[in-house]
């Protein structure tokens, strides 16, 4: 910079504030490539809206023209809505053990692995580092591999089936705790292991313990990363179908929506009416959270990509 | 159960499980001595490693064990379940498919997700073009499958159509087509749908990678006189390499252990199979134990050696 005049913008300030993707961008910024990112945007929404806008069409026009005739000829109701949670598909009692499986199965093992996570931080005992790498390694673990074994110690020791405790629900909490752990302890640990030792340090010499330090300390520091992990974790919950499969055994009373909509998929494919309005009863809970808690979202994306 | 009973456990639960955590952490939270120290640490640690023991290592185990035993589960067969999943021809076609779906899947998905990238950076809309991409990671893979069934929807050519897709077919003059009936053609239109929903995730990372190169590099590389596609070629890509191994591989992951799509939309039927879904055909539904171990042991090994590439590229990732 060779100007005085800050107003005056010299020729490599401005050379310099291009950057490799803006000038890639430009570059591809022909009318072809506009169309490109144009066709893409559209293939990725025009099926979720189509199906949106069908969940709000009357039963007989669905089967007898397509949902883009909504524009020439609009036509709304709400029946199929008013059909799938209250009438003989029940989608309200899925919807409610949807919650009910989500709430714990994401409280539970955030807690757990924040506890672990500290010790393996910040706490000196035998074998730490052992016990630490081999929590770590057990991510590898595809959960099918664990699916027949775990369901037997279930039936094993009564938690499975109306009767057991719980009403059942137990196998699918903890099912979910369990996958989660792994993941949840290696990255809540990457978290605290940055927090500087200093704070730890100087916390004990005025006598505070590991108790007081975890939840006096490390708690309210931690809190963003928690609420990155725990969002992860309430997505993969309520989205997931096989653990609910397998260990809620098809039962209406732990199925969650997943699992009867699945089922629905197989037995009433056809049956758009009560698809479609099904479908977005089971994706506005995600979608909500995902919209309003997006920037937490994305910051644990990467890391917990590779679970379960 | 009805409604209130359900949330009446649920609370037991979360109740239960809060209360053993603060006995827990006020009876050990006086311990100062050496040795109380030690039993600290235990209350903080070994709720997980029980856990995961119980739940994870020892399951696995069994499995591994399991796998060389009968679909009964009690008599010792070598590696015969093995064996079967190599030669019988239905097998044979999962593991092709799986292929397919591993490939595919990954690349396509990750230069979707990075052409999309490039075009939107910096333009006028660009986070709210991020999110129509992003939107599906939120969505249940079986809500996916049933947007996409939709859109598939066979009608006759001279009936009226319901599904975009054939409708599409039909404005331009051809025939109907039977997207997830149609082999061997269906496996690939199932893929679209894992496709559609990975792009989101490799858009968003790539998307912060590039950000993240710094400027005076690609300074240089203009003064040199690059023209806009060498750039690209030259500095984005190899500068964004290690993202987009993390990409590949993570998708490559999620994409061997997902089964709910090909549930969802053919039920395994016309050859459409993966390997996670023979997986739960076997176990849950032809209770054939020990060949269902082995699959799960499959692809165990078959996702080992991806998982520890990926953490390790995530590793210097985090390092740089």
């Amino acid at each position: 910079m060779t100007t005085a005049d800050p107003n005056a913008m010299s020729v490599e300030s401005v050379v310099a504030k291009e950057t490799a993707s803006s000038t890639a961008h430009k570059a591809l910024t022909s009318p072809w490539a506009s169309i490109v990112a144009v066709v893409i945007a559209i293939l990725w929404t025009v099926p979720t809206a189509g199906l949106l806008i069908t969940s709000f069409r009357p039963e007989e026009d669905i089967t007898s023209s397509g949902w883009w005739t909504i524009f020439t000829s609009p036509k709304f109701t709400l029946d199929n809505y008013d059909q799938v949670l209250n009438g003989p598909t029940a989608l309200s009692t899925y919807f409610v053990n949807s919650i009910v499986i989500t709430l714990p199965a994401v409280i539970i093992p955030v807690c757990i692995a924040t506890m672990a996570a500290y010790a393996f931080a910040w706490m000196k005992f035998p074998g730490r580092d052992f016990l630490f790498v081999a929590v770590f390694a057990l991510q590898i673990v595809p959960i099918q591999v664990t699916m027949i074994p775990l369901l037997s110690l279930y039936v094993k020791l009564g938690l499975t089936g109306a009767e057991a405790p719980g009403g059942g629900f137990y196998t699918i909490w903890l099912s979910h705790s369990i996958f989660a752990l792994p993941l949840a302890i290696y990255l809540l640990h990457n978290f605290m292991s940055q927090i500087p030792g200093e704070l730890i340090e100087s916390a004990r010499v005025d006598g505070a313990g590991h108790v007081q330090i975890f939840s006096r300390i490390m708690l309210p520091l931690m809190a963003p990363a928690i609420a990155a992990f725990g969002i992860f974790q309430f997505l993969w919950v309520w989205n997931d179908l096989l653990v609910a499969l397998v260990f809620g055994g098809g039962s209406p009373d732990v199925s969650p929506l997943t699992a009867r909509l699945a089922e629905l998929s197989g037995t009433r494919g056809q049956d758009w009416f009560l698809l479609s309005a099904g479908a977005f009863v089971s994706l506005v809970v995600p979608l909500i959270v995902f919209l309003s808690l997006q920037r937490y979202f994305v910051r644990g994306l990467l890391a917990g990509s590779v679970k379960g | 159960m009805s409604t209130g009973e359900k949330f009446v456990q649920m609370l037991i639960a979360i109740g239960l499980f809060f209360g053993v955590v603060a006995v827990i952490l006020l009876l050990t939270q006086r311990l100062r001595s050496r040795r109380g120290e030690l039993i600290q640490s235990a209350a903080f640690v070994l709720p997980a490693v029980l856990l995961i023991c119980v739940g994870l290592l020892y399951p696995a185990l069994d499995t591994i064990y399991q796998s060389f035993r009968n679909a009964a589960g009690n008599e010792f067969v070598g590696l015969d379940n093995y064996q079967t999943i190599f030669t019988d021809s239905a097998l044979i076609r999962v593991l092709v498919n799986t292929a397919v779906w591993v490939v595919v899947v990954p690349l396509a998905s990750t230069a979707i997700g990075l052409i999309y990238a490039v075009l939107i950076d910096r333009a006028k809309f660009e986070k709210f073009a991020k999110a129509l991409i992003f939107l599906p990671m939120a969505i249940s893979l079986v809500g996916a499958s049933i947007i996409w069934k939709f859109v598939y929807d066979y009608r006759q050519t001279s009936d009226a159509q319901i599904g975009i897709a054939n409708a599409f077919l039909k404005a331009l003059g051809f025939d109907t087509y039977r997207f997830l009936l149609n082999e061997p053609w269906n496996t690939m239109f199932l893929i679209v749908i894992m496709i559609w929903v990975q792009a989101g995730f490799a858009m968003t990372i790539l998307s912060a990678s590039i950000k993240a190169i710094p400027d005076d590099i690609v300074e240089a590389a203009r003064l040199d006189g690059a023209s806009g596609l060498q750039l690209f070629r030259q500095i984005t890509i190899p500068s964004i390499r290690p993202s987009l191994i993390v990409v590949l591989t993570t998708i490559s992951i999620t994409t061997l252990k997902a089964f709910d799509i090909v549930r969802t939309t053919t039920g395994g039927n016309f050859d459409t199979s993966v390997l996670a879904y023979q997986f739960y055909v076997e176990s849950f539904r032809s209770f054939n134990q020990g060949l269902g171990a082995a699959l799960a042991v499959l692809i165990f090994v078959l996702v080992m050696p991806i998982v520890i590439y990926n953490v390790r590229q995530m590793r210097k990732l985090e390092a740089r």
